[in-house]
């Protein structure tokens, strides 16, 4: 036998690793009887509701409610002075009140909240709400809050991180460079737009301290805050993550938590809160608009000698996590190219727009708008391929980011390149009369084939996996292997948050390969046990992962250990017969942690190893574009993308395809429209997201490279999807349409060439 | 909130009589998004979904009355043939599943802009029936839209049916999105081209603050089709008529920048969607 | 009010309904069918799809009154029985369609529909009986694949 971490030869395991299991959840979703947070019930329950701020900045001045408690069906209405404990919160920094405090600082922050025995009678009740308001001018533009320090929305200044990345020389090389190619780009705020509406149940128990039921991405900081801000020790606050109607980084930050507790706790009954979709819109942090000016110089064959970006983030009115998207815009903006000398800086800026956070692909997705852009344009300055261009300047293992990290880990960028080149392209439309569902406009009967050009285009992006800088990033798996009605059964308890992508599947595939038991059951995922960090950063497969292998590995040598005692010596394979002489009435139960490589913090100059590891996906979009009206349709999505290892390879497949979906997204039609920070199109008539009418079929190859230092070699999937798509989508529609293109997502007057009207 | 339900159309007018602020809801596509949406709590609510009358469609002297009632998929279904421009219109509006509960008196009631329905009936020059216990009018569509939302309807009316030519020639119907499906016109344009009646009918939507004729454009081409015996002899339109009447569809339009597109595209769009729907309407190319 | 309907062939009668609540919300908070989903209530997402009256609706576009005396199928009827599945279900399943799920019962109802109109729809077909239902998490290509081999099984 050998050492550590070492197993004894298993049972040949069916549903291990590598095998598109099916989701243990997946038949109570399918028969509708899968109970999501919006689903929960509770005897004796009230409703609650969030009356909300209709000014993006103004004072309060008072707030009357002796109407709205009049009100028969109402049971509690509480402001910011009924929270018991810390009266802000935030991911980052604690710089978010859990109800306005004398000011308001976005359209939509939380005022007061309600509870009542029906949500009609919640609603009437905030109506009923008598708050005095004083508009102020609100701060909107965010190169404005760059430069001014008026309104100070926040007491350090509006200018919330700023990074500098400096390396190498960027004066020689700026003498050196023969070819430089500049551009200015946008990104317009995406949401998240998840089907399942924020949502909850807290339950006060009879200890004076609560159960919540929330659908949520990290239930440990969840806890942290929703304790200190109810001034309850951690212990009396247990919460379980209740049904999850997808996420994409818009439940990282809190919603109805601390205010369904505050109000079960007040009111000494259950109390559910389920966001309507138009709250929904002001309930959660969105994608942080960008301005990016870039500067690209070359030497004549293409090889980069140096390139400048200037980022600019709207964070909105508070912090939650735009200072890791700064971090994480400053360390990809040159790209996923070997880039000698830079100066990258990186600025995320307090608004009275709506706050921003977390959102798939966190600061990557804009950079790489960007910068492939950028790598277009010098491509035609050199007059070479697109692909040829990315070529030349592609990063290998071992390359340095501008930061000075070296990637340890594959960097197979010509490789995904050269995948995509080999795939063939669709076949042309033939001349014959088309159906009208396979053109731009489809069954709106806009074209029957006049105008339409079709275009091809190419990008690569890269991402950091796992948190960075120097975060204690962790997870934590408690494993417990008893005998059940006579068969081994192992018990997976994490706090990891499944949103849909997979997790619980993965937990149940990794224990069955390290145990060799078949049934296997992952417990809700709740607070009862250590932090799994959280879903999101493309990490909680690696973490959660590790943790659930560590622990199996721990309960397999408690295994053995018994053997040995028992039978006197360890055998060579734990048989199902053998752990269940083994286990008998004495369960074994292990819990670990999973820790990686400690990350760096950046130093003045950007320098420092930040990140843990990183993910690679490039992408080619083909598109029609009828280049009178304007309007595109997507014709085939092709992508090459490194998974390390596919440890379910259709759950690999659909993080893949629904990134790709919400890149489209990106590309052609979601924006959160603002106008002197209030939101203009608040419901899903207005936000657009992509059906199955826009979504084109997507064709992938799947590389697993293994990751070194990664559990089975696997690597993070989730974002790299949703980096590179929307910029391949608008190379496309830039080689048919002859236009620049510097904004997303692309307007039809965009591409006919209309001027954006001034605001 | 009161909720009536009629069984009978006689039920249904004293109901709205007796309440003339009570709102209709047929389909509820939307009505009950005013209510979900918390944006309107009417005293009363009054379902025409049970009134047999409303259900019905008849063919008339070369018409077509189509009940209020009639669903936008039974419009596809059944009257493709008879009313061509309708039923395409039809085919863009919402989903299947608001195919099968919205109604073109519901479109009529809401007097929205942006209706699908609208620019059809606007090109084919229809008359909407509307009834009361005072008794029964006919109001021409093109007279129908009086602001954004509101109609001619009065209080106590309700619209029984829509009277809609056969058309004798061909009709196009196009509209704008940002994207493929479920999705409010940027801009929408339909046309009828009738060599027997010897018109030409236009109608554009979402493109001012109620649909809109293109009245010059309209004149203009029954011109030119009068003076080449174009009606008749099927010969191609030159390009420059093509061009022109899409540049008097596009100044017909009064729009505004709004959350879904901008004034300029509109105008741009319309005259786009004008040339080529008058080259397919005459079966040559664009 | 009172509401009398049947539902997935049961009868339900529920008193004290507020005039201005919808199908879907009667269906999930008063007759103990949460299946249908509350995504948008606006008719824009599909994930509240039912049948009423053997038509295909958003129940969230339904008033309740309207439902009265009618006749209910969502996606907890469309089993056969208890420990089984539809097929379509079964499909979904198997295709790797179901990620969060959340607009899964809405597909399921609304693929019923197309297969009992459509047993053999062309791939145009199934997006446009599909175009009312929204999905975030998939990109539809699973869904395309559970809706080709549910027809493929030829479901009765």
């Amino acid at each position: 036998m050998s050492g550590a971490g070492a197993s004894p030869a298993r049972s040949p395991v069916r549903e291990g690793i590598g095998e598109s299991v099916d989701r243990p959840d997946g038949t109570l979703k399918v028969r509708g009887e899968f109970a999501y947070s919006s689903d929960l019930w509770a005897d004796g329950m009230l409703w609650g509701t969030t009356l909300r701020s209709p000014h993006p900045y103004a004072r309060i001045r008072s707030i009357d409610f002796a109407e709205a408690l009049a009100l028969r069906g109402v049971h509690a209405i509480q402001t910011h002075e009924d929270v018991p404990g810390r009266k802000t919160y935030g991911l980052e920094l604690a710089d978010q009140p859990v109800l306005a405090i004398d000011v308001v600082r976005y359209e939509g922050e939380p005022v007061a909240i309600v509870a009542a025995d029906h949500p009609e009678t919640a609603r009437r009740a905030a109506e009923l709400l008598r708050v005095d308001y004083e508009p102020l001018e609100p701060l909107v533009d965010m190169d404005q809050a760059v430069e001014a320090d008026e309104p100070r929305l926040h007491e350090d200044g509006n200018v919330l991180r700023d990074i500098h990345v400096r390396h190498g020389d960027l004066e020689a090389a700026r003498a050196e460079a023969e070819l430089v190619v500049e551009g200015e780009y946008e990104i317009g705020m995406q949401d998240q737009a998840f089907l399942g509406p924020e949502s909850g149940l807290a339950i006060p128990s009879e200890d004076g301290g609560v159960d919540l039921y929330v659908a949520t991405q990290w239930l440990h900081v969840d806890l942290a805050q929703v304790a200190a801000s109810l001034d309850l020790p951690l212990e009396r606050v247990r919460i379980t993550n209740a049904g999850v109607g997808g996420a994409f980084g818009g439940r990282e930050d809190l919603s109805m938590q601390i205010h369904g507790c505050m109000l079960a706790l007040h009111t000494g009954r259950p109390v559910k809160m389920v966001y309507t979709r138009e709250e929904s819109f002001f309930g959660h942090v969105h994608r942080h608009p960008a301005r990016l000016r870039y500067e690209h110089g070359a030497a004549r064959d293409g090889r980069l000698v140096y390139v400048t970006a200037r980022i600019v983030l709207d964070g909105g009115a508070y912090a939650s996590s735009s200072r890791a998207v700064c971090l994480n815009a400053a360390t990809t903006a040159a790209g996923p190219y070997d880039c000698p000398n830079a100066e990258l800086d990186s600025y995320v800026v307090y608004t009275n727009n709506p706050p921003c956070g977390a959102m798939r692909g966190f600061g990557a997705v804009q950079t790489c708008f960007a910068y492939e852009a950028q790598m277009d344009k010098l491509a035609a300055a050199a007059g070479l391929d697109p692909l040829e261009l990315r070529r030349r300047n592609a990063m290998d293992t071992g390359t340095r980011l501008p930061t000075g990290q070296a990637i340890d880990g594959p960097a197979p960028v010509r490789q995904l390149l050269e995948e995509l080149a080999e795939m063939p392209l669709p076949a042309s439309r033939d001349g014959g009369a088309p159906d009208l569902r396979e053109l731009p406009g489809g069954v709106s009967n806009t074209t029957h084939g006049e105008g339409i050009r079709r275009g091809v285009g190419y990008a690569v992006g890269f991402k950091n996996v796992g948190f960075s800088a120097g975060f204690d990033d962790y997870s934590t798996a408690r494993v417990r292997l008893s005998m059940a009605s006579g068969e081994p059964q192992v018990e997976v308890h994490t706090a990891a948050c499944e949103v849909g992508q997979g997790a619980i599947t993965v937990q149940a595939q990794i224990a069955r390969e390290v145990l060799g038991v078949e049934r296997v059951i992952v417990l809700p995922s709740d607070t009862q046990v250590g932090n799994a960090g959280s879903s999101s950063a493309s990490r909680q497969t690696w973490f959660t992962g590790g943790a659930v292998r560590d622990a199996c590995e721990a309960v397999a040598a408690a295994l053995l250990s018994r053997a040995d005692e028992r039978l006197g010596g360890e055998p060579d394979e734990l048989s199902p017969d053998l752990i269940a002489e083994l286990i008998g009435d004495d369960a074994v139960e292990e819990t670990r942690e999973y820790r990686p490589r400690r990350t760096e913090a950046l130093d003045e100059n950007g320098q420092g190893d930040a990140h843990l590891a990183f993910c690679f996906a490039a992408h080619r979009a083909v598109v029609d574009v009828d280049v009178e009206l304007g309007l595109v349709r997507v014709v085939e999505i092709a992508t090459a993308q490194d998974v390390g290892r596919a440890i379910n390879p259709v759950a690999v497949e659909g993080q893949v395809e629904g990134g790709i979906a919400q890149g489209l997204g990106l590309a052609l039609m979601e924006e959160i429209q603002l106008s002197e920070g209030r939101l203009r199109n608040a419901s899903f008539t207005d936000y657009l997201i992509p059906t199955i009418l826009d979504m084109p079929p997507v064709r992938a190859a799947i590389l697993e490279l293994p990751q070194p230092e990664a559990p089975y070699g696997l690597n993070g999937i989730a974002e790299a999807p949703t980096i590179a798509s929307t910029a391949a989508i608008v190379a496309a529609i830039r080689a048919a349409s002859g236009r620049e293109l510097t904004r997303v997502p692309v307007r039809p007057d965009d591409v006919v060439g209309l001027a954006a009207p001034v605001a | 909130m009161d909720f009536i339900q009629p069984t009978t159309w006689e039920e249904a007018l004293a109901a709205k009589a007796a309440e003339p602020r009570s709102v209709p809801i047929a389909g509820g596509t939307d009505v009950m998004v005013d209510l979900n949406f918390d944006r309107t709590r009417p005293e009363a609510i009054l379902d025409l979904a049970r009134v047999p009358e409303l259900h019905d469609w008849g063919a008339e002297n070369g018409s077509v009355r189509l009940g209020a009632g009639v669903s936008y998929a039974r419009v596809i279904a059944e009257l493709g043939d008879s009313l061509p421009g309708l039923a395409m219109a039809s085919r863009t509006v919402g989903s299947p599943q608001i195919r099968n509960r919205g109604t073109v008196g519901g479109n009529l009631g809401s007097a929205s802009p942006a209706g699908d329905a609208h620019p059809p009936l606007l090109a084919a020059r229809a008359e909407v029936e509307l009834e009361s216990v005072r008794g029964t009018r006919r109001v021409a569509v093109r007279e129908f839209f009086v602001a954004p939302k509101q109609s001619v309807l009065a209080d106590d009316e309700l619209i029984a049916a829509v009277h809609i030519r056969r058309p004798g020639g061909a009709e196009q119907f196009s509209k704008i999105g940002t994207r493929n499906a479920m999705v409010i016109a940027a801009c929408s344009f339909a046309l009828s081209v009738d060599p027997v009646a010897r018109r030409v009918g236009t109608g554009i939507g979402s493109a001012g603050p109620t649909p809109l004729v293109a009245q010059d454009a309209e004149a203009f081409l029954e011109g030119v089709l009068d003076e080449t015996g174009g009606w008749q002899s099927g010969r191609p339109l030159e390009d420059s008529v093509l061009e022109r009447f899409g540049e008097l569809v596009g100044s017909a339009a009064r729009p505004i920048d709004d959350v879904r597109s901008t004034a300029a595209y509109r105008v741009h769009a319309l005259g786009v969607l004008a040339r080529r729907t008058l080259a397919w309407a005459r079966g040559q190319e664009s | 009010m009172r509401l009398d309907c049947t539902v997935n062939g049961e009868r339900h009668q529920v008193d004290g309904v507020w005039e201005g609540e919808s199908l879907l919300y009667v269906l999930r908070e008063r007759m103990g069918l949460p299946g249908s989903k509350n995504a948008c209530e606006q008719g824009e997402c599909g994930s509240c799809s039912v049948y009423l009256d053997g038509t295909l609706v958003c129940s969230c576009l339904v008033l309740a009154g309207q439902a009265d005396g009618a006749e209910v199928v969502t996606v907890e009827g469309l089993a056969h029985a208890e420990h089984e599945l539809h097929p379509i279900q079964e499909a979904f399943l198997a295709a790797g369609a179901v990620q969060c799920g959340f607009c899964t019962p809405g597909l399921i109802v609304a693929t019923h529909d197309l297969l009992a109109r459509n047993p053999a729809p062309s791939e145009p077909e199934i997006r446009e009986a599909l175009a009312g239902n929204l999905c975030r998490c998939t990109g539809y290509e699973k869904i395309l694949d559970a809706v080709r081999s549910a027809a493929e099984a030829r479901i009765p």
